[in-house]
């Protein structure tokens, strides 16, 4: 680099820059947040929503799935499983209560997680809240 | 070595490089499962050894960036540490901690520990790479404290060089981002929105702070190239850094329900994040150029040469294909985000911890300068098996992924998640044949601290 730029020179832009694009970030978080109601319904989040976030992740369901993309890549994305399985809870729940504690032979295997009803039904209501959030048309099919 | 005090960043490394060696031996095992499916089911089920293989990996980084800050700002300040004894003692605390925390993830269902953990309180867990009980996130917290107290107590009673203020902020972002993790709201879409503040901040942010200082560290040293040219070179670069990287965290807002302006910002922010990678390489070859002396620890030069190349491919090329909101659609959470990850990772951070070790551990050991040549030729071997070996398995992943897209998103009949992997085994077996590979690469690294010994260390 050339002699005529001086150190001080590259640490003003370092540290103006770093300021200036942070507050811009915080700005547009702060914009976000009064935008996002309308995306997130988050009218829509009842107690049993909320508890059913606690049994998603007190069982690291993550570990696994990805949910709206993020997450691990080994099992089925449930960002969306709610309108794959039909607009259903029940079959949400029975496919949760069914997984065999041993697994199923030479296949990837989802723990039998021994839920409550009352757990059951909560993470089956979150995940259809999940589905409901407005993600820009995201994931491009049925199948996540 | 030329403060006592910087001998207690030998304790830093050592634990470092045991905790990879867990960290890659549950990466084989994650592997064999993605082929194997039930594979050590129940006893192990996948989730369990991806957060043993992932949090292994950030807490074995951050010894590494602790034994680095340890090593360099005595030498940067040029007086001892504020408190040899405190970073002793915070050593095993961490330590200690982190043990407990994995052995917590491996002997009882993960409920269960949420639940002797008190998760209820301040619920912080199940979220991916914060999946540490929230005692252990507060300890972090407490000793994350305690270390940077010390090291900026170093720098204020010593010289203050460019090196060591980039470092400190750094290290400084890097604690304070992480109290985000704390903040776990009922709203799904503003947990993950909170959530890219650590994660993202991190990784396209602060940390590049760090690996920046840490290379500069070691090219100054290498090399013998005036200080003035390389601080200079060092500020651009992560100038560059949190210009594009800090508005670059749109590139996660895409389809999480946010507002979709974020496609724009983030789009056009992260697609200028290579720039300050490509600087690097430039940066790394040309001070390399300009060297005033031939330094004998040839292994340290080439992990510091390896450290911007790498990085520039696994963050810069790989994190460009997949950033732009209309490609993303498609690949969002798929191989390809995988095999980045694997990349970026191993390329910016684990390379250059690698680099300072290397660089380091000589003169801790009391070697002189280098090795000796038998040492270092092994040591070499290493670099090239596992640099040679993750570069494969980003190729297997990328393949996978692109057949993933295609068949599960793309094509006209848009097949399952279950049905598509199976289609793609293939490359998951040549995934896991690469990392055994890199396994071995690793097994002849450790090696190379114990061969060699007895013969004439190079002054
Ligand atoms: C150890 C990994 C693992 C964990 C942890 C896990 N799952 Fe699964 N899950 C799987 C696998 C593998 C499948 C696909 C099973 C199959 O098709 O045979 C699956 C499938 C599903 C499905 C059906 C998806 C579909 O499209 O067919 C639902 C719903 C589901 N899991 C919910 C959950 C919930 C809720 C949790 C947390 C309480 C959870 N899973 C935790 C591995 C896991
Ligand atoms: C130093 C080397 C390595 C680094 C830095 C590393 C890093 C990571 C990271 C960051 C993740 C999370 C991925 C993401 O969210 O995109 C991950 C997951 C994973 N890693 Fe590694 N890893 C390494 C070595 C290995 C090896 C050698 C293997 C296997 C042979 C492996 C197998 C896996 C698997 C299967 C996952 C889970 C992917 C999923 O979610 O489906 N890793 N690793
Ligand atoms: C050293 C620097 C970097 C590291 C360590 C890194 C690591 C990662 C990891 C681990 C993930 C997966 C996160 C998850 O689990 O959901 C990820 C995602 C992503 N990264 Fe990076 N990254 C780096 C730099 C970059 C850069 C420079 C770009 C862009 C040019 C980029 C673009 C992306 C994108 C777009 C995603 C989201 C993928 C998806 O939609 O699934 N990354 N990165
Ligand atoms: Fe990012």
């Amino acid at each position: 680099m050339s002699e005529k730029f001086t150190k001080s020179m590259s640490r003003n832009i370092f540290y103006g820059g770093a300021a200036f694009f942070f507050l811009l970030f915080v700005a547009l978080t702060f914009d976000t947040t009064r935008a996002l109601p309308e995306r997130d319904h988050r009218q829509n989040i009842t107690e049993q929503v909320a508890f059913g976030k606690k049994v998603w992740e007190k069982n690291n369901c993550i570990g696994c799935h990805t949910l709206l993309g993020e997450g691990a890549y080994f099992a089925p994305e449930l960002g969306n499983v709610y309108t794959r399985f039909g607009n259903s809870k029940e079959a949400i729940m029975a496919f949760i209560k069914g997984r065999p504690v041993e697994g199923i032979q030479g296949r990837r295997s989802m723990p039998q997680f021994n839920l409550t009803d009352e757990e059951l039904e909560a993470v089956a209501e979150f995940l259809k809240w999940s589905s409901e959030i407005n993600t820009a048309n995201w994931p491009p099919n049925v199948q996540g | 070595m030329q403060y006592q005090s910087q001998a207690v960043s030998k304790l830093y490394f050592m634990a470092a490089i045991g905790l990879f060696i867990g960290q890659i031996l549950f990466g084989v095992i994650l592997g064999l499962q993605y082929v194997i499916g039930d594979f050590l089911f129940p006893e192990i089920p996948f989730n369990v050894a991806r957060m043993v293989h992932t949090n292994l990996l950030i807490v074995w980084l951050l010894f590494g960036f602790m034994g680095a800050a340890y090593f360099m700002v005595p030498e940067e300040a040029e007086t001892e540490l504020f408190s040899p004894k405190l970073a002793i003692a915070l050593f095993w605390i961490f330590l200690i901690a982190g043990a407990l925390t994995i052995v917590g993830y491996l002997a009882v269902p993960y409920a269960t520990l949420a639940n002797i953990t008190g998760n209820d309180l301040l619920p912080t867990m199940g979220r991916e790479f914060l999946e540490q009980p929230t005692i252990t996130k507060i300890g972090i917290v407490i000793v994350a404290l305690g270390f940077l107290f010390n090291i900026s107590m170093t720098v204020l009673k010593g010289r203050k060089t460019a090196i060591s203020m980039v470092l400190l902020l750094g290290l400084w972002g890097l604690a304070i981002f992480f109290l985000f993790s704390f903040y776990n709201p009922e709203n799904l879409v503003l947990d993950k929105m909170y959530w890219w503040w650590v994660v993202h901040l991190w990784v396209e942010g602060v940390w590049e702070l760090i690996l920046g200082a840490i290379l500069a560290f070691v090219l100054i040293k290498m090399t013998g190239v005036d200080r003035e040219v390389i601080e200079k070179w060092l500020y651009v670069i992560i100038a560059m850094s949190l210009i594009t990287g800090i508005i670059g965290t749109g590139h996660h807002f895409y389809w999480i329900g946010m507002p979709e302006y974020w496609q724009w910002w983030g789009s056009i922010f992260s697609a200028l994040e290579p720039i300050p990678f490509f600087m690097m390489v430039i940066f790394a070859f040309n001070m390399v150029n300009r060297r005033r002396r031939e330094h004998p620890n040839k292994a340290a030069m080439l992990w510091a040469i390896g450290t911007p190349v790498m990085a520039f491919l696994g963050a810069g090329v790989w994190g460009f294909m997949h950033t732009l909101a209309p490609v993303n659609y498609y690949t969002h959470g798929t191989q390809i985000t995988a095999a980045h990850g694997h990349m970026a990772f191993y390329g910016a951070y684990v390379m250059v911890v690698l680099a300072i070790i290397s660089y380091a551990m000589p003169l801790l050991r009391g070697r002189a300068a280098a090795n000796s040549n038998k040492s270092q030729v092994l040591e070499m071997w290493s670099f090239w098996l596992m640099t040679v070996s993750m570069v494969f398995i980003t190729l297997f992943l990328t393949g996978a992924g692109i057949l993933q897209t295609y068949l599960q998103r793309v094509s006209e009949n848009p097949q399952p998640f279950m049905v598509v992997q199976e289609k793609i085994a293939l490359f998951y077996w040549m995934r896991e044949v690469a990392g055994v590979i890199f396994l071995i690469g690793l097994i002849l690294y450790v090696m190379s601290f114990f061969i060699g010994g007895e013969e004439e260390a190079i002054a």
